[in-house]
């Protein structure tokens, strides 16, 4: 899907050296790292808002994927109703019709928004805003889901169900996901595969195939889960001894 | 306090202000040409109902046409300096000295241009010059306040610059916008007076004209009609900004919510 080869961005300093990372088709990858590690900065290059000061992003089966983006914030257009705000990425790639209305139901439907279309952001709870802000990403059937720390924001129940709800979306349209988080378990839980970024400059330390039998929720229980978790906890850590 | 009391309270103020007023004119028998009793202003604000009207509507007219034409050129300078940082670098120190520069200053340099015969529109450019400063420079202010995210989104899906400038600039700017409007309309009717008053009427009479000519004359009844008549544009044209203020931002901006 996604091709990172030999990607180094510098701002006033060094930021990302060296990254090499092929995205796969469908695949749910997270990327944790700590602070400053450069994470937000791999969504954007993957997104081609910035240009990589060496090496190349490539994207393999389409040149122009598209792409749909979630950021920290709901990053919502508070003088749009939510149905316009879920539409806004269909009106500036084509004419708005019966149909891109329909297709922009659809979504809020997907997400739990069914009858809040003519809400303004303002009205909506944090959840909510989030959830308009993933429907708005996914409307125009993304080929690659960029999420920057989404559910960061939100307290344990809510984000919980969104994560959920993200995963079920997942599973049923299987897009490619690039997920970066600050939380290890969130990463776990929902993640095909992890990348641990170092920083000073940010480096991919260690990378990690989540691989389990079973539903989700009893891997969540399951002792390799914790080790999982205690694993990479240690390799965040060595991560930030760069500090 | 409920809202007939917050809405009666400055009435009831003003009220025992005049009432206080009224009394000391009538104790220390103040001569009318110094101070008249608000009584007196009142009789002069009925014998002279038709002249202050016309005034009124005149120095009104030339208020409003300022104020859009200010705000016009303010917002279209706004969105060219948010195309072309180069035009921002150039012209903006340009719109700067206009702000600067008092409008007395200048005066008698407009009139001589438009010529001696054409003091309205003299008045009309100067009332102008002394409004659009505070629409530009909140309108560049709302554009570059725009969210860093949103920005990016537009870049994600492609979007031209036109929909960038319809769909998001101006849209995330309309607040900034309308806060220089509430400003600038005040300037307009205070540039409009001034500019009266250093340009003279040419062939319509405006407010200011009647204060002058009342002073001339020592009619101070008739000079704080006019003067009363002035501030009542003032908080009406206030009033209307802040009406469009709500109604443009009640459904989704915090401003319109307080209170």
């Amino acid at each position: 899907m996604l091709n990172f080869s030999g990607i180094h961005k510098k701002f006033d300093k060094e930021i990302l050296s060296n990254i090499n990372l092929n995205v796969r088709e469908g695949e749910f990858l997270s990327i944790l790292g700590p602070s400053g590690s450069g994470k937000s900065t791999i969504l954007r290059l993957a997104s081609k808002i910035l240009e990589p000061s060496k090496g190349k992003v490539e994207y393999k089966k389409s040149k122009s994927p598209v792409i749909g983006f979630v950021f920290q914030e709901p990053t919502l257009m508070p003088w749009r109703n939510v149905l316009n705000n879920v539409l806004l990425p269909l009106e500036l790639n084509e004419d708005i019709n019966k149909s891109s209305i329909d297709t922009a139901k659809e979504w809020l439907k997907n997400v739990g928004l069914s009858g809040k279309e003519n809400s303004f952001p303002n009205e909506l709870s944090g959840g909510q805003k989030m959830r308009v802000s993933i429907a708005r990403a996914l409307v125009q059937g993304c080929d690659l889901l960029l999420l920057d720390e989404p559910f960061a924001a939100l307290d344990e129940i809510t984000r919980n169900k969104l994560e959920n709800d993200l995963l079920s979306i997942w599973e049923k349209e299987r897009f490619t996901v690039l997920f970066v988080t600050h939380s290890v378990s969130e990463a776990i839980y929902l993640s095909e595969r992890i990348i641990v970024l170092s920083n000073n400059p940010g480096q991919i330390i260690y990378e990690e195939n989540i691989d389990y039998s079973g539903s989700r929720k009893e891997f969540q229980e399951s002792n390799q889960y914790q080790e999982i978790n205690n694993h990479i906890f240690k390799r965040l850590e060595e991560g930030m001894e760069n500090e | 306090m409920n809202k007939l009391t917050n809405f009666l309270s400055p009435f009831i103020a003003l009220l025992v202000i005049f009432c206080i007023w009224e009394y000391l004119v009538y104790i220390l028998s103040v001569p009318l040409y110094i101070l008249p009793a608000p009584s007196d202003i009142l009789l002069s604000l009925i014998a002279n109902f038709h002249e202050l009207i016309l005034a009124t509507l005149n120095t009104l007219k030339i208020t409003f046409l300022a104020f859009l034409i200010a705000t016009f050129i303010a917002i279209f300078l706004a969105i060219l300096f948010s195309l072309s940082k180069i035009l921002e670098i150039s012209l903006y120190p340009i719109t700067v000295i206009f702000q600067v520069t008092p409008v007395v200053a200048i005066a008698p340099l407009i009139l001589i241009w438009v010529g001696l015969d054409n003091a309205q529109i003299a008045i009309l450019i100067l009332s102008v010059i002394v409004a659009f400063f505070p629409v530009l420079a909140n309108t560049n202010l709302g554009f570059r306040s725009v969210d860093q995210n949103l920005k990016e989104l537009f870049i994600i899906n492609k979007a031209s610059k036109w929909e960038t400038l319809t769909k998001l600039n101006l849209p995330f700017a309309t607040p900034f916008i309308l806060t220089g409007m509430k400003t600038s309309i005040g300037l307009a009717l205070i540039g409009a007076v001034v500019a009266e008053f250093v340009a003279g009427t040419g062939t319509s009479t405006g407010l200011s004209w009647i204060i002058i000519e009342s002073g001339n004359r020592l009619d101070i009844s008739k000079l704080f009609s006019a003067l009363i008549l002035l501030v009542f544009l003032g908080v009406f044209l206030f009033l209307l900004m802040s009406a469009l203020e709500y109604n443009v931002l009640k459904k989704w901006h915090q401003s319109a919510k307080d209170d």
